[in-house]
């Protein structure tokens, strides 16, 4: 034992505990040892029964009824006490907090919807913006190529052949914008039909005596391309240009009974 | 085991509770105020009144700073310390009498004629003049060991032994 209990008993600080006269410190100590050493718990308690018998012989006697006149008073002041430590019945209050509890659930549901609401619309007005910011991105990509290509007839080294319609289709015509410096061909397809199904357009540069056809290429994805502008690559020393109808992919040779459209260079 | 949890009920407002611990400390607490105010029928009343007055305090009391008895008998003495400064216009503590007990001790003064003066005069029998004023003091008048220690012109531990040893020589009278 780190402290001798019989001394500490002994020095007297326990009587003055039970009187109420130490000091802060010493009372807090009293207390720590009381529920540590049993001795000393039970000393304090045989102090407090010395001061009750001084106390009680020094009484004129309280009258038998002397808590019944306590207890009228002090049930005057039981209506204040806290919400819950009685808990008699559901006064107003508690309907009041239930009516704010249902209250603020409907408030906090009602923002919910609102602000779900309000997503929604933000999501949806994002997209719309999306589709706008894509439209016109196509648009300028659009413009930008149109004017290009405009550049490109409108550039002084180009030459520009008609092509007119022939035997198997005769109201079909093409323009053909030849830019020999650039070795580049544009082809105004606009005036020939779609092609069938499994065909495709075939333009050939030729030389005309002897006749002799090359392929410079192939009108695909005609039906999707709106402007119907396709620009081929001719470094050909081109006299004429035809199209012809051929089967998809092309061939070496142009099928002469499909010719739809014919120009010669410079007439 | 048994007071602590009357206590606890007590402070949780069950009257029956408060009724237990009346009946366990009301003459007590009754005596303090009788030996300060001298007048039976005022100390009757102010001992209700400070009974109320623990009661409206309860959540107050905790057992860290001390015996529940101490708490009340704290309450009631400056319940009747207030009513004997009221009439005697006087301010500090020091100057209220301080031999109501040896008076009733070595005179048998009756308070009143239902004050157990024989019960009180068996315990305190063979205690010193000093013995009786001490106790008085500390525990009737509520003075501070040091406030004591001052009124008495005697060191802090004089004043802890020689409480030891008046409280010891009640307690044999108790035997």
């Amino acid at each position: 034992m780190s402290m001798d209990v019989k001394e500490y008993i002994a020095s007297g600080k326990l009587e003055l505990y039970v009187a109420g006269a130490l000091s802060t410190e010493e009372n807090l100590e009293v207390q720590h040892y009381a529920i540590q050493y049993p001795e000393i718990r039970s000393e304090i308690e045989a102090i407090e029964r010395a001061i009750l018998a001084v106390t009680e012989a020094a009484s004129p006697k309280m009258p038998s009824d002397g808590f019944t006149k306590i207890k009228a008073r002090i049930d005057d002041v039981i209506p204040f006490i806290p919400e819950g430590t009685s808990g008699k019945g559901t006064s107003w209050g508690s309907y009041l907090g239930w009516a704010a509890s249902v209250l603020l659930a409907v408030g906090l549901f009602w923002m919910y919807t609102e602000n779900s609401k309000l997503q929604s619309e933000i999501e949806l007005t994002n997209k719309e913006k999306q589709s706008l910011e894509d439209i016109l991105s196509d648009t300028q990509e659009e413009i930008t190529y149109k004017e290009s290509l405009l550049e490109s007839i409108r550039d002084q080294n180009v030459t520009v052949i008609a092509l007119g319609g022939q035997t198997v289709s005769p109201s079909s015509y093409a323009k053909a914008y030849w830019n020999k410096e650039e070795s580049k061909v544009i082809i105004d397809a606009k005036g020939l039909p779609e092609p069938p199904e499994g065909f495709t357009y075939q333009v050939w540069s030729l030389k005309l005596d002897p006749l002799t056809p090359t392929s410079i290429g192939l009108l695909d994805d005609f039906a999707s391309v709106d402007t119907k502008l396709f620009t081929l690559e001719n470094a050909n020393e081109s006299e004429a240009f035809g199209i012809t109808l051929e089967p998809e992919g092309g061939s070496e040779t142009p099928t002469l009974e499909q010719l739809y459209t014919l120009g010669a260079v410079g007439s | 085991m048994q007071l602590d949890n009357l206590i606890e009920k007590f402070q949780k407002k069950d009257s029956a509770a408060f009724e237990a611990l009346y009946n366990m400390y009301a003459e007590n607490i009754c005596g303090v105020i009788n030996v300060i105010v001298k007048d039976t029928e005022r100390s009757q009343e102010i001992c209700q009144d400070v009974f109320v007055k623990i009661w409206e305090k309860s959540d107050q009391y905790d057992t860290s700073k001390g015996r529940f008895f101490t708490w009340i008998l704290n309450i009631a003495r400056n319940a009747a310390i207030d009513e004997v400064r009221s009439k005697t216009h006087k301010n500090q503590k020091k100057n209220l009498p301080v031999d109501s007990l040896v008076g009733i001790y070595e005179n048998g003064e009756d308070l009143n004629d239902r004050m157990d003066t024989i019960g009180l005069q068996s315990l305190l029998k063979g205690l010193k003049e000093k013995c009786i004023l001490l106790i008085d003091m500390l525990y009737f008048k509520g003075y501070t060991q040091k406030e004591a220690a001052k009124e008495l012109d005697t060191p802090v531990g004089t004043i802890k032994t020689r409480i030891r040893s008046c409280i010891s020589n009640i307690r044999k009278n108790m035997a």
